[in-house]
């Protein structure tokens, strides 16, 4: 049980790239903090940094309130589950989640009970005596989560763990991996790409890019109020809208149309270019009528394409500065590829954006 | 590639018969001949099929062999080629798994230097180099020993490199894994990357033996006492007897049991041989 500390954690390679710009992060014991963004956002070299697979260039990395920096990973008292699973071909399952343990110099009928426990806690027992490859995906994958299991460290750390897994396995395995970190009350790291798998599994939730954090805290604060467009962008499944407007004595109006809305009255001190957003699920097709009216933003248009999921369709469409708009409609939508139409969306829900810095208003 | 075609099995199955009977038509003269008298090759005409003369010819050959022509009974000459074929093979493999290991797995200064230098000593094999090591050899006294046999022909850049390509393909991830299980250099080396070379290792340790089998120049150099001689060299000494006929049913005798330790070799380890030379999965 531990917590991990980053303070003003950087990472420059040789080469002179910045993969990570200082980094100030805090997670509490037993909680499990969640790494997402795009590839190359700095997401798997911060966690190799506290795993120790990778130099710190700037900073302090803390593990338990004790700086690590200088620490080999075996000292580091974590275990980490590799995105391949990096489990030993040549070793019985029993062996790969031993062997951490031998070299610890562990006794061995404390191994032997600490890897049966482990076996027992992830359904494994039977194969115990098995080589990594006469297993399946989800196997393998529950054993090296075992691996990690059996040293009992103060942090897990996931790189991608379920990225190789198909998609019905993936979402299974995600379930099963809360509710073990739950009953383990281990203090997690978990690096991912996929930002359902980062909404669901978060106690925290950091979205990266670029080599900075752009946005700290739960998955639904971070859903409902993205501080940047890119968190707003990045997190939502079709992601938010982000449409051009400007700003001015308190009313919005899109840009290159004459669509416009009263902002709400603790909003009206804003003037200038924006971005505004509107989750898809916030849109509606409005019914003829075209008055905007003060309280909502109505806003013609083209429809480019539906794709319909089962319980929903998602509707692609242009609005007349040529930003895509998608909206998520319930059930079976027909609608023809350049039909014109009129969307609408109550002010309340409309997310405002700086135009220049991108962060939010 | 499946064809079903008849007139293509025939044809392929013709190939390989006459690529067998190619291969294997020396040998089994050489057998012929080492069943046969000591006047039966007179006439110049070769005898197809086995004499009757084989216990006595094996028999001369392994307990007296050919005084006249200064090579000792085959036994100790085996003995020689084998320390000195295995010598080699072990050492080689020795040798290059651990420059390998450190080329792949350690940043240090002139390390790509370091690799090409090795590869560059490709082009210098012991037949080009061999009058320095000759002095080298002979100035360390290692003339008439088995280091002298087996130590100026154990540094191998083909192995080298071969176990180069093969760490090459295990994934990084292991040797990360098995950092954080605690794992130092030499523990990941021993306990992870020697077991997943182990088919390597064998075909390689295959080739290498018939390679340290098949030396002959260099044991010629360095071996002048009869105690030290190897069995290609024995071979050698019997042909090029002066004032007589060479003896052709002793050498073909020595021959074919010089031929036996390799073919053994290939047999025990054939397995891992195929094996370690076709498989990638890691």
């Amino acid at each position: 049980m531990a917590s991990v500390t980053l303070s003003d954690v950087g990472k420059i390679y040789p080469g002179g790239v910045e993969a990570v710009k200082s980094i100030d992060l805090e997670i509490a014991d037993g909680s499990l903090c969640v790494l997402v963004g795009p590839s190359g956002c700095g997401k798997s070299t911060l966690l190799r940094m506290v795993a120790g697979l990778e130099t710190v260039t700037g900073g302090t990395v803390s593990i338990d309130g004790a700086p690590v920096n200088d620490r080999e990973p075996a000292e580091r008292d974590i275990a980490m589950v590799f995105q391949n699973y990096a489990l030993y071909p040549h070793m019985s399952v029993y062996d790969n989640m031993a062997y951490g343990l031998r070299n610890r110099g562990t006794a061995k009928p404390e191994i032997d009970r600490k890897v049966r426990e482990a076996a027992r806690l992830l359904a494994i027992e039977p194969m115990l005596q098995r080589k990594p490859r006469q297993l399946s995906g989800g196997q393998r994958q529950r054993v090296a989560m075992g691996r990690a299991i059996v040293r009992d460290p103060k942090v897990f750390l996931f790189d991608e763990p379920l990225s190789n897994l198909d998609a019905k396995l993936r979402v299974q395995m995600r379930i099963e991996l809360k509710r073990l970190q739950q009953r383990l009350g281990t203090t997690s790291i978990y690096v991912t790409h996929d930002q359902l798998e980062a909404m669901t599994l978060a106690d925290l939730l950091v979205v990266m890019n670029g080599g900075e954090i752009e946005q700290i805290g739960t998955a639904m604060e971070v859903y409902e109020r993205p501080q940047t467009t890119f968190v707003a962008s990045f997190i939502g499944s079709p992601p938010m809208n982000l449409v051009p407007a400007a700003v001015a004595d308190g009313v919005l109006r899109l840009t290159d149309s004459a669509a416009q809305v009263t902002l709400p009255a603790d909003r009206r001190g804003l003037s200038g270019a924006v971005i505004v957003g509107v989750r898809p699920e916030d849109l509606r097709i409005d019914g003829g009528s075209e008055t905007g009216g003060a309280e909502t933003l109505a806003f013609p248009v083209t429809v480019t394409g539906v794709e319909p999921i089962g319980a929903e369709s998602l509707l692609h469409s242009q609005t007349e500065s040529g930003a895509d708009v998608t909206v998520r409609l319930p059930g079976y939508a027909v609608h023809a590829a350049g039909a014109a139409m009129t969307l609408a969306a109550p002010a309340g829900k409309l997310h405002l954006f700086s135009a220049d810095t991108g962060r939010r208003l | 590639m499946v064809e079903r075609r008849p007139f293509l099995t025939v044809l392929t199955h013709l190939t390989l018969i006459l690529g067998v009977a190619f291969v294997a038509l020396p040998v089994w003269i050489a057998f012929v001949a080492s069943t046969h008298g000591a006047h039966d090759f007179i006439s110049g005409l070769m005898p197809l099929w086995p004499g009757d003369q084989m216990v006595k010819n094996y028999w001369q050959v392994l307990s007296q062999g050919e005084s006249t022509a200064g090579a000792p009974p085959i036994g100790l000459m085996l003995f020689n080629s084998s320390v000195m074929a295995l010598g080699i093979a072990v050492g080689k493999i020795a040798v290059s798994l651990l420059s390998a290991f450190a080329i792949v797995y350690f940043r240090f200064p002139f390390r790509i230097a370091a690799f090409w230098v090795i590869f560059l000593t490709l082009m210098l094999p012991v037949e080009v180099r061999i009058l320095p090591t000759f002095e080298v050899a002979a100035s360390l006294g290692l003339l008439n020993s088995y280091s002298g046999l087996i130590l100026p022909l154990i540094a191998s850049a083909t192995a080298t490199f071969l176990f180069r390509q093969v760490f090459l393909t295990i994934p990084e991830e292991l040797a990360e894994a098995s950092r954080i299980d605690g794992a130092g250099p030499m523990k990941f080396f021993r306990d992870i990357l020697i077991p997943l070379s182990r088919t390597n290792i064998a075909a390689l340790f295959v080739i290498l033996f018939i390679y340290g089998w098949n030396q002959y120049l260099w044991p010629l150099l360095v071996t002048t006492d009869a105690s030290h001689y190897t069995a290609v060299m024995g071979i050698q000494r019997m042909v090029a007897v002066p004032d007589s006929e060479p003896l052709w049913h002793l050498i073909m005798a020595t021959a074919i049991l010089a031929m036996l330790p390799p073919v053994l070799v290939i047999l025990v380890m054939q397995r891992l041989f195929v094996r370690g030379l076709i498989e990638q999965e890691k």
